[in-house]
């Protein structure tokens, strides 16, 4: 066994211990947080894999779009509603908990079986390596085109539809429950900060601005 | 590709090296391997000692700007005061607050200053000149500072203080805003050199000196990726995550001693890192006004012999900081003479003007590359 063979070794393990013990942090952990973190962690170890598989644009884009737009979305959402709230106790707790560990153990034990039973083409083709961005590239612009293209259409359908959930004033009622949207959350037209004071005062309001006494 | 076949090989201390050593009697693995950590330590070296330098020049600069004489006492014209600012930094008390989460608040400063080195990785000073000629390049370097907001709303969550987790969030959102037109002005100059890879994109760049930089195909282009790797080193005028009158210092309040020490540093190998690669895609990287080949040519001189190659490969790298140093200056005087913008007008210019400009840079550009592949590296 050469010293390069060896050092991809230690690299598989730790990576692969990276991901396994991280992503059963994000699951058991109890504080949301650090769950969060923990999967900015299991991204990384996953980028790394990929590295060592001499994908290095896969990597590279997985480290952009997972750790960097959605990882960072999603802490960002937890901080800005992270309220402290007691939630109510759910009957049963330990029966659901037993229910969905049995279900979990379930798929992990059917993809073990598929893991072990399919014939994997080990070597599989030779690696592109650096000519991957190129083959990626040209896949994408011939025999990939329509999910490539689906893909977007998707995200544009997405992207419209986030934007009418988050603009409520072009509706009355909510969209979801039904109800009268609460005016107070309605966008105003901009409210200039700093208020003419020739105008303010002939409003006969205090002028926000006062300027030297 | 085509580009590199042309241009000579230049200076190459790697492949001296291994021969060296296995003139001494090494395998090739052995020797590999005991070269493998020399660039990387000098590269580590010059960062730092490039913040040294970009410290004493800010406040130089600034005193300058503001009419007064600065730094003076410590060493000739004060050259040592960014060491005096360091060693006061290692020795002050490390303090995590009492309410603050130890883990959290000590791992946050780490997972900002790591991607930053890591991307001098792909940073050319020669044709042979970088730790590593990775395929992937310039992209790698993308992603790696999509990293940096992750540590940024570490630390600001775990301070436990309102004001650093504000200042968090606001790192992460300018982050995010501002690597979309930034990614979009790179993607323009990567069809043009139809590679990701930063020496390839020199390459492209030299043919004919100064007239060939792609500042002059681009300049639009080079405008938005200076307005944005400013608002990415959170620069004024986009300082807005430590904005002091607001946030007294933003994510950074709670830190002290050398975990401030690691922003601070993160923070200048940033701009320095982004300087380099603003020197990189738009002003010729390693790159003479007059290309060394038609000079050697002038003088009589072959590129190949030694001489000239260690010149040739000095050069390069004097001209590569030269171009970093003066935009460093430039977002230094930057600094100390712009005011700083609302966080609305911040997210504004981010959103709705650099975004579509530089979406209506990279169509343009593609027309013309269609239009013109003599001139737009068809």
């Amino acid at each position: 066994m050469t010293l390069a063979s060896t050092i991809q070794q230690l690299c598989f393990l730790v990576l692969a211990a990276v991901v396994v013990v991280g992503a059963l942090g994000v699951v058991l952990l109890p504080n949301i947080v650090y769950s969060a973190f923990l999967l900015g962690g299991v991204f990384l170890g996953v980028a790394g894999l990929y590295l060592l598989l001499n994908a290095s644009f896969v990597a590279a884009a997985q480290i952009l779009v997972y750790v960097g737009a959605v990882n960072v979305l999603i802490l960002f959402a937890i901080m800005l509603v992270n309220k402290k709230e007691n939630l109510a106790a759910i009957p049963g707790l330990l029966l659901r908990r037993l229910l969905s560990g049995g279900v979990c153990a379930g798929l992990f034990v059917l993809l073990l079986r598929v893991a072990f039973t399919t014939h994997w083409a080990l070597p599989g083709p030779l690696p592109v390596g650096e000519e991957a961005t190129i083959r990626i590239g040209e896949h994408l612009f011939s025999d990939y085109l329509l999910p490539f293209e689906l893909a977007s259409v998707l995200l544009l359908m997405a992207m419209i539809g986030a934007i009418v959930l988050a603009r409520r004033d072009v509706y009355s009622s909510d969209v979801i429950t039904g109800e009268p949207v609460d005016q107070g959350l309605i966008e105003k037209t901009r409210t200039p900060l700093l208020i003419d004071p020739s105008a303010a005062t002939a409003a006969g309001a205090q002028p926000l601005l006062e300027t030297t006494p | 590709m085509e580009t590199t076949t042309l241009v000579s090989s230049g200076l190459d201390l790697q492949a001296s090296f291994v021969d060296t050593l296995q003139g001494l009697g090494l395998s090739p693995g052995a020797a590999r391997l005991l070269w493998l950590p020399l660039p990387m330590v000098t590269v580590l070296v010059a960062a730092v000692v490039g913040v040294l330098v970009n410290v004493w020049l800010e406040r130089k600069i600034s005193a300058a700007v503001q009419q007064r004489i600065g730094p003076e006492y410590a060493g000739p014209l004060g050259v040592l005061q960014p060491m005096a600012d360091g060693l006061k930094l290692v020795f002050k008390e490390d303090i995590i607050p009492a309410r603050a989460d130890g883990l959290l608040f000590t791992l946050g400063p780490v997972l900002v200053l790591v991607p930053v080195i890591l991307s001098w990785l792909v940073v050319p000073f020669g044709q042979n000149l970088l730790i590593s000629n990775v395929g992937v390049g310039i992209f790698l370097w993308i992603s790696l500072s999509s990293i940096q907001p992750i540590g940024l709303l570490m630390s600001g969550y775990s301070s436990n203080n309102k004001y650093s987790l504000l200042g968090g969030l606001r790192a992460a959102a300018q982050s995010i805003s501002y690597e979309i037109p930034l990614a979009l002005a790179v993607l323009a100059i990567v069809m043009m050199s139809n590679s990701l890879s930063t020496v390839d994109i020199v390459n492209q760049q030299n043919g004919a000196g100064i007239l060939s930089w792609n500042i002059w195909r681009q300049p639009v282009g080079f405008v938005i990726f200076w307005i944005c790797a400013l608002a990415e080193c959170e620069r004024l005028p986009f300082d807005l995550p430590e904005a002091e009158e607001e946030l007294v210092a933003g994510y950074q309040t709670e830190y002290s001693g050398m975990k401030f020490a690691l922003f601070y540093l993160g923070s200048y190998i940033n701009l320095v890192l982004s300087a380099l690669m603003v020197s990189v895609l738009y002003l010729g990287g390693w790159g003479f006004p007059v290309p060394v080949e038609w000079l050697a040519g002038w003088l009589g001189q072959s590129v190949d012999a030694p001489v000239v190659q260690v010149i040739t490969a000095s050069t390069g790298i004097v001209m590569t900081v030269l171009k970093a140093y003066l935009l460093v200056f430039f977002a230094i005087l930057l600094r100390w003479t712009v005011p700083r913008v609302r966080i609305d007008q911040l997210l504004d210019l981010g959103w709705k003007f650099l975004l579509p400009i530089a979406l209506v840079n990279l169509l343009v550009t593609a027309a013309l590359k269609l239009a013109f592949p003599m001139a737009f590296g068809g």
